[in-house]
């Protein structure tokens, strides 16, 4: 299959939600165009408002929104869709349980040359820190329109990661996820990939090259984050006694720490994080997915040196 | 104390009586928790009880989820305690439940839940957010008037002035001009008082009335204890058309209880019980006038 990026999911699968009377609205701040949310402005004027550059506004726009039964996608870039309004995520909007769904693009390292303050590597950890809020992290651009497809019909806050950099596609279009859900997409013996987002296909790549090691990989995809699929992660820990978590995030609050979180509690099995450590850097995405040991040969990397 | 359910539109005279019903639940409620905000609480009682009970605001006094009413939201959080006096007075909360502010399990929690307490839209006590959500929730029920072919409802919402030192009330203030939501209406609770002192001394708001009007608002400047000007100025406000409407009310911080009246201390702590007798020998008081003033229509 080819590459898209999971923000390409985003205006129209909105579109075709709107078409099946689901009652859509889109927040922005300024980077509509970017994040795809000008899609369904074009198409349906009257379900997209753009805040300007105010990403507060944005979310408390979003929370009034919804308090009048609208079903309300917010945009923005990742580290500013989640980090400059966190207070109005946390207080407004999911203390108060309301029906908004953070759904911002430009996550993580592969946002590329923009560099640092571009790449949101703590976002996850914010928006699944928060009670009340779902956080789904697709693998590839079906998996995208799922996400969005369950965050618009399941009631209540959301959060959905999406991302700019085209990604390797994993899924047909029969994918529809579920929640929680997490599943197996390569079957192994000797150790679990858990992987969500990007980092689905660079596991892939990572099975290859073990199996040409004799290293037999499992690799799971973690499409909802929170809340986990604790069966499904614990019966692949269980089968394969060891765990490499895999995301394009750190690795101090994201999938790989909740992950930790189930398996300390239900299923103790040793495990190793391939994840960031630091800020990010300007680069392309593909180099900064090799330079932060994110691509196949990085994860495949860490778990030679695990299992060694 | 509770007067008999008041029904809206009650006369100016029988909403100053409420007031002062309001400020006894006030300091009933802030004395039992032994903590709270009795003086930003103090300051807001008119314009609460103006707009809840002289008719000024469009709700069903027998059902707070009526999906056809005009909203209230209180941005100012800490403020709490009026709106539990209000819905106390309109027969939504009992008076055993005003017994319970700020404990395990209340519905009148520390700072306004809507999951616990009925006729709350939202929870709120993190300034500078109320504002935001009040202007989205204005453009929601212009859209749907539009598709239904009414009138929309209001949004009404109660700021604080030194809540207005938060940026993302500037963001909410140009929103809600550029989109010219004109069923949008703040009240600005100016009782020049912080938790660490005078607003104009901590980091003042300068001419507040002409950065309103400049960002496009329609701003008027009134006594926030007088409901005859609060009942004037929201009439005057629903007659503007294409830019939403501020009121900048002017008000003293603890109103209502003299020992307590523009005293920076009395921001965030409750009265010992013979602090709060004294209050309450003083409302009882200003409610015999009251009564008389009732009387007399």
């Amino acid at each position: 299959m080819g590459k898209r990026a999971t923000r390409e999911a985003y205006g129209e699968t909105l579109i075709e939600l709107v078409n099946e009377g689901v009652d859509i609205m889109g927040v922005d701040a300024d980077l509509a165009g970017s994040t795809k949310l000008a899609e369904l402005g074009k198409a349906f004027p009257d379900r997209m408002v753009d805040v300007g550059i105010a990403e507060q506004d944005m979310i408390g726009v979003a929370a009034g929104l919804s308090l009048t039964g609208k079903i309300v996608f917010t945009g923005s870039f990742a580290v500013f869709g989640t980090g400059r309004c966190y207070d109005q995520i946390r207080n407004t909007v999911c203390d108060s349980g309301l029906n908004v769904k953070v759904c911002p693009t430009h996550s993580g390292v592969t946002v590329g040359e923009d560099g640092a303050t571009h790449q949101a590597l703590e976002d996850v950890g914010l928006m699944r820190g928060l009670p009340q809020m779902r956080v789904l992290v697709p693998a590839d651009y079906r998996a995208a329109k799922a996400a969005i497809r369950i965050a618009a019909t399941t009631d209540g806050p959301f959060y959905v990661r999406l991302g700019r950099h085209k990604v390797p596609e994993v899924y047909d279009e029969t994918f529809k996820g579920g929640l929680p859900f997490a599943g197996v997409v390569r079957e192994g013996t000797d150790v679990t990939l858990a992987a969500c987002g990007v980092e689905v296909a660079m596991a892939l790549d990572a099975a290859d090259l073990l199996a040409a090691k004799g290293i037999s990989a499992e690799v799971v995809d973690v499409f909802s984050v929170a809340p986990l699929d604790e069966a499904v992660i614990c019966a692949s820990a269980a089968k394969t006694g060891h765990v490499v978590t895999c995301e394009e995030h750190n690795v101090m609050t994201g999938m790989g720490a909740a992950v930790a979180e189930l398996l300390a509690e239900k299923c103790p099995t040793p495990m190793r994080f391939v994840g960031t450590r630091t800020f990010g850097t300007s680069a392309n995405g593909d180099v900064l997915l090799e330079h932060f040991g994110l691509d196949g040969k990085g994860i495949a990397a860490t778990v030679e040196d695990f299992l060694r | 104390m509770t007067t008999q359910t008041p029904q809206a539109p009650l006369s100016a005279a029988e909403v100053r009586l409420v007031a002062n019903a309001m400020r006894h639940d006030i300091i009933h409620m802030l004395e039992l928790a032994k903590s709270g905000h009795p003086g930003g609480s103090l300051s807001a009682a008119d314009v609460m009880a103006t707009l809840y009970f002289s008719g000024a605001m469009d709700y069903d006094h027998a059902n707070p989820d009526d999906h056809s009413r005009d909203r209230f939201f209180l941005s100012k959080g800490h403020a709490a305690p009026t709106l539990y006096a209000v819905f106390h007075q309109l027969g939504w909360l009992t008076d055993a439940d005003m017994d319970t502010c700020r404990q395990l399990g209340s519905k009148l929690q520390g700072h306004p839940d809507n999951h616990a307490c009925p006729g709350l839209e939202i929870c709120s006590g993190s300034l500078g957010q109320g504002l935001s959500v009040a202007a989205g929730a204005a453009l929601g029920m212009r859209l749907d008037a539009k598709r239904s072919g009414v009138d929309p409802y209001r949004v009404y919402v109660l700021c604080g002035d030194g809540e207005m030192q938060e940026g993302s009330n500037w963001e909410a203030l140009m929103f809600a001009a550029h989109m010219g939501l004109d069923n949008l209406t703040m009240f600005l609770d100016l009782n020049n008082l912080q938790i660490d002192g005078h607003v104009t001394d901590v980091c003042s708001l300068g001419d507040i009335y002409g950065k309103l009007s400049s960002f496009g608002w329609d701003v008027q400047a009134i006594d926030g204890h007088s409901v005859e000007a609060i009942e004037g100025a929201v009439a005057k406000a629903k007659a503007v058309h294409g830019r939403p409407q501020a009121i900048v009310c002017t008000t003293i911080k603890g109103k209502g209880v003299s020992f307590m009246e523009d005293k920076q201390n009395w921001h965030g702590v409750a009265p010992k019980h013979d602090e709060a007798e004294a209050a309450i020998a003083e409302l009882d008081q200003e409610r015999e006038q009251l009564l008389k003033e009732v009387r007399n229509g």
